[in-house]
């Protein structure tokens, strides 16, 4: 790892739901794994998931929804992320998120998608393998 | 409960047991795990017998049932006099939408409202403030006013049903408008039935649905509770939860101990404020969840109905028994839910419910079995209630109270969980309370802990889940998911907007100053709350003249 950056991750709850639990474990997980991880909490807006990107320069954005307004939310976030050039930047979301939405997201360029039940190795390797490599 | 020769002759016996029979048994079939345990981390022995119980009274630690210390039943006929309320827990949409749910679940023979809000009102805001937009109508009803309120109980008249409101930091606004349909209706304060939720402390680490600072939130708990104690008698001002303490990631131990320790700052705040404990400790309610280790739930809830009652009598002396009383409301574990072969969650409900049950409880709502993967369909939600409906007539169950008291092992267990609860309980007391333990972070570190492990336990298949990390199929179950219309959101705020031009502006303007000037001053808001919402100030309006006067709370981030 020497002289390696650590993979910096944005774990960001956008919506006005409350439930974090599953963001929280997310967060440890990928840390535990030695990823940097940075957690804003609750009820953040896309304007403010996006400057937090910018700000902590970082590779991965993990998105937590769970109120059902994904579809709302999500095209916006990448809308801005693109409006600041960060279209490198990998974006994977999780929550509770129905199959048949799936699809529009990916198109929007959401790479992975974790409901409930993923383990939480699973994720911390799809991270490992598709985050941008930066040195 | 045994005399002690009696007791003599079962220990020699147990010895000779683990000399002989057992070991025959072990070696040739080992045990599956080498310690058992459930989900409070308390280590499970092999078979208990009245040794494990050897200290119990059992006049005094059981007693029968409707006397204290009522571990074996609030009421002295339980299920053979009245079943548990069936309260399932619905809304979403518009309030029309909602209030024909609520005529089709009475008509299906459901005995209890249950409204369920959109986060936007949950958090204090009308349907078209700017971060509402995608939000509107869909985990709940919308509503912004009392219109919508007049809309949700059209053709219901108040005297007729008991309505539970999960509701928070806009409790007071919300319950204003209930009082003020009621009162359109022409129906008595003094016989509106129904719970508030108005359980501010929880979500400071729980739930996290929070507009304001921790002590005005308090405050406004308070101010409810009180005007309640005095104007309706027949209202739970109040459900202390547990569920959403649980569902964050806490274990049984620690949904029993938070949820007791922020009773008993309530009950400290009201006393504070002067009021007497038997005047409003009768309606103090509490919620819990119904987990998956099926014992431990039933002997969470006999603790926590003993562990309250000695609370009550001892430390803070009420006299009237129904101060000592823990009427609780249980809902199935939304978490245990899983979305992989969800047919199978009928099965996990049906356990959970069947531990409330045994447990007590004075009302129940089952889970609908696609709820990991959406709002519930009306298949699923009427499967739901019929799961309390073949328990409560079918299995026997309702026949007799507390059919496994007496069972060691599960006065064994409730023993222990109650002693695990005092634990935490000194060492809050310790900490100052409440609040300094939140400012702290104490609850949120002790939750987060709890959740990570279990879910470590999982990904590691120390702990299976069935159809998750064992069992599971390539599915495409072919589920039907109850979807919001966009809709929705454009009539609620064209309703929202409509109403903005065609009510009194001036009289809303009125009091809404009249709320500033008394938010400042030290005394109960609730009268001049139901006054701005009878001007049709709405929900967002009021939140944001306390906004004003009280700040909003930032999260206190512990991962």
């Amino acid at each position: 790892m020497h002289g390696e950056r650590k993979i910096r991750v944005l774990i960001a709850k956008p919506g006005l739901d409350s439930h974090d639990r599953g963001a929280k474990i997310v967060a440890r997980a990928l840390r535990d794994a030695g990823m940097e991880v940075i957690y804003t909490g609750l009820r953040q807006t896309p304007e403010q998931i996006v400057e937090t990107a910018l700000q902590e320069d970082v590779d991965v954005i993990g998105l937590s929804i769970l109120s059902g307004a994904h579809n709302t939310l999500f095209p916006r976030i990448m809308e801005l992320l693109k409006q600041k050039g960060l279209t490198d930047v990998l974006v994977v979301a999780g929550g509770i998120i129905p199959d048949e939405d799936v699809p529009e997201l990916e198109k929007l360029g959401i790479k992975g998608f974790f409901g409930p039940g993923t383990p939480t190795d699973k994720i911390v390797q799809f991270i490992f393998e598709n985050a941008p490599k930066r040195s | 409960m045994f005399d002690k020769e009696e007791l003599n002759r079962i220990i020699k016996e147990r010895e000779r047991w683990e000399k002989t029979t057992l070991p025959k048994w072990v070696s040739r079939r080992p045990e599956r795990k080498s310690e058992f345990k459930n989900l409070s981390e308390i280590p499970i022995k092999r078979v208990y017998t009245p040794e494990d119980i050897k200290d119990m009274d059992y006049t005094r630690d059981l007693g029968f049932p409707g006397e204290y210390p009522f571990t074996r039943g609030l009421h002295a006929t339980m299920y053979r006099g009245r079943l548990w309320t069936m309260r399932q827990f619905s809304g979403y949409g518009t309030a029309e939408q909602t209030n024909q749910r609520f005529k089709y679940l009475l008509k299906e023979g459901e005995t209890g409202l249950s409204i369920a809000f959109d986060y936007p009102t949950i958090r204090g805001y009308d349907s078209d403030h700017p971060t509402a937009k995608g939000e509107v109508g869909v985990c709940g009803v919308a509503v912004s006013s009392l219109k919508d309120m007049e809309v949700l109980f059209d053709g219901i008249p108040l005297d007729k049903v008991t309505t539970s409101m999960t509701i928070n930091g806009p409790a007071a606004m919300l319950l204003a408008m209930y009082i003020a349909v009621g009162d359109k209706q022409g129906v008595p304060r003094e016989k509106l039935g129904g719970t508030t939720q108005n359980d501010m402390l929880k979500e400071f680490f729980a739930q996290k649905l929070i507009i304001f600072p921790p002590k005005p939130s308090v405050k406004l708990v308070t101010d409810i509770i009180e005007y309640c104690a005095k104007n309706l008698p027949k209202w739970n001002p109040i459900s202390i939860s547990g569920y959403h303490i649980r569902e964050a990631g806490a274990n049984a131990v620690q949904e029993l101990a938070f949820t007791l320790y922020d009773g008993i700052t309530y009950v400290e705040s009201c006393l504070e404020r002067g009021m007497k404990v038997d005047e409003f400790a009768p309606r103090l309610s509490f919620f819990f969840s119904a987990h998956n280790d099926f014992f431990e739930e039933i002997a969470k809830f006999r603790a926590a109905r003993r562990l309250w009652a000695k609370i009550m009598r001892e430390r803070f002396h009420a006299k009237n028994p129904r101060s000592w009383w823990m009427r609780m409301h249980v809902q199935t574990a939304g978490f245990t839910l899983t979305a992989q072969q969800p047919l199978n969650n009928i099965i996990r409900v049906t356990i959970q419910a069947l531990a409330a049950v045994l447990g007590g409880t004075q009302s129940l709502h089952t889970n609908s079995f696609d709820e990991a993967l959406a709002l519930p369909s009306e298949q699923a939600v009427r499967i739901a209630l019929r799961t309390q409906q073949i328990i409560a007539h079918e299995s026997g169950i309702a026949n007799t109270i507390d059919p496994l008291g007496g069972s060691y092992y599960v006065e064994a267990l409730t023993n222990e969980m109650e002693e695990k609860a005092m634990d935490y309980i000194q060492k809050l007391d310790d900490m100052g309370g409440a609040i300094p333990a939140i400012e702290k972070g104490f609850f949120q570190k002790e939750i987060a802990d709890s959740a990570y492990k279990y879910q470590k336990e999982i990904d590691e298949k120390e702990r299976i889940i069935v159809g998750v990390n064992e069992y599971k199929i390539e599915e495409k179950y072919p589920i039907e998911i109850l979807r919001i219309d966009p809709k929705v959101e454009e009539e609620q705020v064209a309703r929202l907007q409509k109403l903005r031009r065609e009510r009194d502006n001036r009289k809303v303007k009125e009091a809404l100053e009249k709320l500033h000037y008394e938010a400042e001053k030290d005394v109960n808001l609730m009268p001049t709350i139901i006054e701005a919402v009878k001007s049709y100030a709405t929900l967002g309006e009021i939140c944001d003249v306390l906004r004003d006067v009280y700040g909003e709370y930032r999260e206190l981030i512990v991962i």
